[in-house]
């Protein structure tokens, strides 16, 4: 290797040097990538994506819970009672301000309505999955009458709506629609 | 620390193998002849114990793994299996679900003894960060082994864990599902929870090596912090070490033993013997023990910091609390290492014990608890557990970066030889 003081051209066995280098970095990466991405879900899994649930049994006050994605999703009918006390909430009460519709704009806000199934507001179809860290929130309790989550005391409303707790985010609403009306899938 | 070796091969066959492979010499060099402080206390054995207790988890665990299925369909049966009809099946895991809290209790007391005796400062720097990165793949192994059973615990706590990084803006939820595998905590959760569970022990054992190997480079600290100047202030490790440590070890098997043939559950969960069931979530979740003071500081930040909101707050001041053990040769500015010689270190130092249990019993209440029921003291846990994660951090943040400055310490001895000498010169000078 014959270097002198002045930077020299860059020779053809830098170049060589270098792009084999940049392969290399490619070559790794690309090989990382099955070993990373295979503990993904699977498409088995994901397919699991779609739920049929006949909701003719349920009565006024009464909610069933289905799985959906290896997580529960609870469908009530709320009593009258209890969609009054969702529509009565001023929204700046609320501390999380967005629907978290997946049927509704993304922007939608948190009001009763935007909540409950459209055109049947005494439906309610949500996951039943807290927003704080993942644990099953207990039916019929909390001082909102909706859920109350016993692990670390998150409070939702009868909207599902995060209302005292750690919990960042209302509970979310998935994808969902009726086929008929007393038969809804979700997903 | 590391002079020349003594080592000297004195049969045919040991000559014959030392020009070949001169590992007999690296043990003798490592084990034997390597010279250490003579003035450890019984603090500097639970090197040793925490060796042991590594060997007793990787061979019970090795023979669990022999009688487990990883399927979420039969693995909590596959563990009652081993606990009513494999041979000895209750005894291997009793050995292996205690040994885990032992290895616990020896790594804070081996942690705590650090602390005291300032063995993070110079020049032992890469030796303690290498112990912060034996004692986080301890926890990621903990926390995998717990899932293995496929209890309530086990579900709701991989649940609530794998939560953790969902707190994360953007890339948080991918990474979740990415770990577990799924939408929910399931059947690829505990699969891939096995596989690792059985991976890091071995990444531990060979992360110890390193530790030992840094350790025998520098030299072990001692009670005084001073270093070793002469030959005067050593002993051999065989027979002073070793057979103190085997001593030790032995008193360290009787707790242990007491634990494994009479209270076997005390330190675990009845719920984890309910099999998982992912529509119910227990009333009551708790961490194992020896991560109650983590799931306290957890639980202290329900309130948004700016931009951060009490989720993600949360999560970070837990992994900060560790993450800021690895900074401490930093933090610390006294030049002096031992406690024994700074008298106002020492008052922050216990304080930080006391306040250290506090935060793990604080993880086992519910937040909105009333620890005190004494008028002016009736605060919530969650008010409490604020407070404790204030000086939890304080002590490393603010009390260790000052107090080399400020505080006045003892005069050092000039050597430990001359320490001990000085220490028992009274009694014989009469």
């Amino acid at each position: 290797m014959a270097e002198s003081d002045t930077p020299a051209e860059p020779t053809r066995r830098d170049f060589l040097l270098h792009a084999a280098g940049a392969f290399g970095v490619v070559g790794v990466a690309a090989a990382a990538w099955p070993f990373i991405d295979q503990m993904n879900p699977d498409a088995s899994t994901r397919a699991l994506a779609s739920v049929e649930v006949d909701i003719s049994g349920v009565q006024p006050g009464q909610a069933i819970t289905v799985m959906w994605r290896g997580k529960p999703v609870v469908i009530r009918n709320r009593t009258e009672k209890e969609v009054e006390e969702g529509k009565a909430v001023k929204l700046e009460e609320l501390k999380d301000p967005l629907a978290r519709n997946a049927n509704a704009d993304a922007s939608a806000d948190a009001s009763d309505a935007n909540r409950a199934a459209a055109g049947k507001e005494n439906i309610l179809v949500m996951t039943k999955v807290c927003t704080h860290l993942g644990c099953i929130p207990l039916d019929e309790s909390g001082e909102f009458g909706g859920w109350f989550c016993p692990c670390h005391g998150s409070v939702y409303d009868t909207s599902g709506r995060i209302r005292s707790g750690p919990a960042p985010e209302n509970l979310p609403i998935p994808p969902y629609a009726f086929l008929t009306d007393t038969k809804i899938r979700i997903g | 620390m590391s002079g020349h070796s003594t080592y000297v091969p004195r049969t045919a066959l040991g000559k014959w193998f030392e020009a070949r492979l001169p590992v007999v010499r690296l043990l003798h060099d490592t084990a034997v002849s390597y010279p250490t402080p003579r003035n450890l206390n019984a603090l500097w054995t639970f090197g040793g114990i925490l060796a042991m207790m590594l060997v007793v988890q990787i061979v019970t665990g090795i023979v669990l793994a022999m009688h487990y299925a990883a399927d979420s369909r039969i693995a909590f049966q596959s563990v009652e299996s081993i606990m009513r009809d494999v041979n000895w099946g209750w005894l291997i895991r009793y050995l292996h679900a205690n040994g885990a809290s032992m290895f616990f209790i020896a790594v804070y007391i081996h942690i705590f003894r650090g602390l005291y005796y300032g063995s993070y400062k110079p020049p032992r720097e890469i030796l303690w960060i290498l112990g912060v990165i034996i004692y986080l793949l301890m926890m990621a192994a903990a926390f995998m082994g717990y899932v293995l059973p496929w209890g309530q615990m086990s579900f709701w706590g991989a649940t609530v864990i794998t939560n953790f990084f969902t707190a994360l803006p953007i890339v948080g939820q991918p990474i979740q599902t990415l770990l577990i595998g799924g939408f929910s905590v399931d059947n690829a959760t505990l699969n891939r929870f096995f596989s690792l569970h059985y991976l890091l022990p071995f990444l531990i054992a060979g992360v110890v090596v390193l530790h030992v190997w840094a350790l025998h480079v520098v030299g072990q600290n001692n009670p005084l912090g001073i270093d070793v100047k002469s030959e005067k202030d050593t002993v051999p490790f065989t027979p002073y070490a070793t057979s103190k440590d085997v001593m030790w070890i032995v008193l360290f098997m009787i707790f242990y033993g007491w634990f494994v043939f009479y209270q076997p559950n005390f330190l675990g969960h009845p719920d984890n013997y309910i099999e998982a069931n992912p529509l119910s979530t227990p009333a009551h979740i708790v961490p194992e023990w020896y991560f109650l003071p983590f799931y306290a500081i957890l639980r202290a930040i329900d309130f948004n910091i700016g931009p951060i909101d009490s989720k993600l707050g949360g999560v970070l001041a837990m992994f900060g609390a560790i993450a800021v053990l690895a900074f401490l040769p930093w933090l610390d500015t006294s030049k002096v290492r031992s406690g024994r010689f700074r008298p106002i270190f020492k008052v922050a130092f216990w304080l930080f014990g006391v306040n250290a249990l506090f935060l793990g019993y604080l993880g086992s209440v519910k937040t909105d608890d009333i620890l005190f029921h004494v008028p002016g003291l009736d605060y919530q846990a969650v008010v409490w557990a604020k407070l404790s994660t204030f000086y939890y951090f304080a002590y490393f943040l603010v009390i260790l970066p000052v107090l080399g400055y400020i505080e006045k310490p003892k005069p050092l001895p000039v050597s430990i030889n001359d320490a001990i000498l000085a220490k028992s010169a009274p009694s014989s000078a009469h």
